[in-house]
């Protein structure tokens, strides 16, 4: 096994697509450790990106954020700009893990172990966040829900690093949120989840919409009926109300000892009604 | 495997020591610094017990490979009196008997003092969720929260 601490994108471009056997992107560690103490992986070599250029940044650009694949989950939500923009990625980010977990884990690993149940993702596809990947053919931007398509599978190829998450720029009148169900009060996986994104025109009816649920089928569902039953109205009750059944409708949900798929079911339209409320009175409606 | 050259600040000492690329930053404290006051409880950064500082921030020390700390600034247990003189966590902890068999107690001070570093006047809330990532299978935690709620309260004095 090999460690290295590449200074460049291209540098570390180059190690992963020239490795001929097991390689292993660190960041924050949170999931690579533990499934290498689990014998689940053993790579040859590790590229931990840290040391690159850039990568532990949350930049400000003309189109919005920019936040690099090595920005720790705690740091996220010590940006008050971050937050003040876009408050359910960040509500979702802080609920990964612990503090000791925060100081380290990323979005992008959370995005790349492609659990699931993964928190920050669901709140990712809500606000329509981009990935920015390197790789040896060079650079591109692919919506976030593009990368996981499975548990544990992403569509990246050999050589392929995510360098950072684009968020946009803020319309006037937006908001998002995102909610998770776990049996306990923090440090848990999500049982299921919803991230809600709106942006509101000056009567406070719903201009656009995205709604994603997480935990209730292979990858997150990006739920555009939901959106639907949304735009166009105010947030009044029967908009609620078909969120809600949609929602429930949307979900493809296992059946295992922390959820039955009829509680997955009817808690996925309950959590994006809640999500849809605080997002709406995040945006100024009323 | 070929041993990793790594030049660290531990406790404000400069600390030079080889590793394996794959071993923890736990590991090198306890096995080849003789640092053994972090402890392995789960090896999977769930229990907090290996908790140390990473350049201002909170992490396990489990799950941060021993090549990482490469300069960077690590602060851990045996850090935190200054010789016979106990910070004021650790007297609480004693006065509080907010600790039986022990284990967790390094991973709770330094939980607790990153906890009061970044948030001096805590509330019974803030103290709880913020450690959160520790757990103590003896005292029910009780003790731990009030042994940290009255340390906030000399530190905010001092």
């Amino acid at each position: 096994m090999r460690y290295i601490r590449p200074l460049s994108m291209e540098d570390a471009v180059g190690q992963l697509a020239g490795s001929p056997g097991t390689a292993a992107i660190l960041a924050g560690g949170s999931d690579l450790l533990v499934r290498m103490k689990g014998g689940f992986i053993e790579p040859d070599l590790i590229v931990d990106i840290k040391a690159i250029d850039g990568l532990v940044e949350i930049r400000e650009t003309a189109e919005g954020f920019s936040i690099g694949a090595a920005v720790s989950c705690a740091l996220m939500g010590e940006s008050a700009a971050l937050m003040r923009e876009w408050p359910g990625v960040v509500e979702a980010a802080k609920l990964i893990g612990s503090k000791q977990v925060q100081g380290r884990c990323t979005i992008v690993g959370n995005l790349c172990n492609a659990s699931p149940a993964a928190d920050s993702v669901p709140a990712l596809v809500a606000a329509g966040a981009r990935a920015l990947i390197v790789g040896p053919a060079g650079r591109r931007t692919v919506v976030v829900e593009a990368v996981p398509t499975g548990p544990g599978k992403t569509s990246l190829a050999k050589g392929e690093i995510i360098e950072a998450i684009l968020l946009d720029r803020r319309a006037p009148r937006s908001g998002d949120a995102y909610l998770r169900f776990i049996p306990r009060t923090e440090m848990d996986i999500a049982v299921v989840s919803a991230g809600v994104n709106l942006t509101l025109d000056e009567q406070g009816v719903v201009k656009s919409a995205r709604v994603a649920l997480g935990a209730v089928a292979p990858t997150v569902l990006l739920v555009e009926e939901a959106a639907e039953a949304l735009i166009g109205r105010k947030l009044d009750e029967a908009a609620l109300e078909r969120l809600a059944k949609v929602c429930s409708g949307a979900c493809r949900p296992i059946d295992d000892k922390r959820g039955t798929i009829e509680f997955r079911r009817k808690v996925a339209g309950v959590l994006a009604r809640r999500a849809a409320t605080t997002a709406y009175a995040r945006a100024g409606g009323k | 495997m070929a041993g990793v050259a790594v030049l660290t600040t531990i406790n404000g000492d400069n600390v030079e020591y080889l590793c394996q690329p794959d071993e923890t930053l736990l590991d090198v404290l306890r096995d080849r610094l003789g640092l053994t006051g972090a402890k392995e409880g789960c090896g999977t950064g769930d229990c907090g017990a290996c908790s140390i500082i990473l350049d201002d921030r909170l992490v396990c020390s489990c799950l941060v490979l021993g090549a990482e700390a490469e300069g960077r600034r690590v602060e851990t247990i045996e850090g935190m009196a200054h010789g016979d003189r106990l910070h004021p966590l650790q007297q609480k902890f004693l006065e509080h008997a907010a600790l039986q068999c022990g284990v967790c107690t390094p991973g709770f001070l330094i939980a607790a003092k990153d906890l009061l570093a970044k948030n001096p006047d805590p509330t019974e809330e803030e103290i709880r969720f913020g450690l959160a990532g520790n757990l103590c299978r003896c005292t029910g935690y009780d003790k731990i929260v009030r042994a940290v709620q009255d340390a906030a309260s000399v530190m905010k004095g001092a």
